[in-house]
């Protein structure tokens, strides 16, 4: 028996969660108009040599969305493959350790992605 | 009692194979995919930020029989998770969560999902085309 007020103030055995929660909601909100803007997007510059792609992409509206469909992606990633860990990995060590791994190589992909965009944007790429 | 021991469910060797079950497991299936297609993405913008030669190399690959079935299958994968991500949308504000509903809304995200992948491949060959 636990009191109305002990069952509002107790976490729970996992502690968190309802941040994960509604962060991927946030980031899959955000994805629905971003991922059909892109696809529509994308189907223009079919065949499209560099230089066409590079002006294209450092425009501001198409460099802003870009940027952001890139954050929000390799955020709902994150987030999503780390579900898919948890429910399949049940060692402790190997689960903490994959997490980690997809945690870092979103990251690292969402900083590559979004450098390069900006580098076409301000123009410096070769 | 080790957990090894304990009965899993479902059994999958008896388990009878529904709609709602086969669209759960596809969600996550094509969310695997997405996250792999990101890795795509990605090296596509830096090619094209590296300059000609790179973004040749990665305009090939996708351009190539793997190339190409991968984007389909990006793609397909895409329309799915987005269309059954919406239901699930939905699902989260507490509507449509009864059995005619679930049914109802998982057809429609089969038939969505087939529509626009057909309707980006036309739209996409015909901008190749041109």
């Amino acid at each position: 028996m636990r009191s109305p007020l002990g069952r509002a103030v107790g976490l729970g055995s996992a502690k968190e969660g309802v941040e994960h929660w509604w962060l991927q909601r946030i980031t899959a909100v955000a994805l629905v108009p971003l991922s059909l803007w892109f696809v529509t997007a994308i189907i223009r510059l079919v065949g499209a040599d560099v230089d066409t792609v590079g002006d294209w992409v450092g425009r501001p509206l198409p460099a802003i969305l870009l940027v952001l469909l890139l954050i929000a992606t390799f955020w709902h990633a994150a987030l999503g493959l780390q579900v898919v860990i948890e429910d399949y990995v049940h060692a402790e060590l190997t689960k903490l350790g994959l997490v980690i791994i997809v945690r870092l190589a979103c990251f690292a992909l969402a900083v590559a992605g979004i450098f390069a965009v900006l580098s076409m944007a301000v123009g410096m790429s070769s | 009692m080790r957990s090894a021991d304990r009965p899993l469910s479902p059994h999958l060797q008896i388990y009878r194979w529904q709609l709602t079950s086969v669209l759960s497991i596809l969600h996550r299936a094509a969310g695997l995919v997405l996250s792999a297609g990101a890795i795509l993405l990605v090296w596509w913008l830096v090619a094209a930020a590296s300059g000609p030669d790179a973004y040749d190399g990665v305009a090939d690959f996708l351009g190539s029989r793997l190339g190409l079935s991968l984007l389909f299958g990006w793609t397909l994968s895409l329309f799915y998770h987005l269309c059954n991500g919406i239901r699930h949308l939905v699902w989260d504000t507490a509507h449509g969560l009864d059995l005619k509903s679930t049914y109802i809304g998982g057809w429609l995200v089969v038939g969505a999902t087939g529509v626009l992948t057909l309707i980006a491949w036309i739209a996409g060959i015909s901008s190749w085309a041109s």
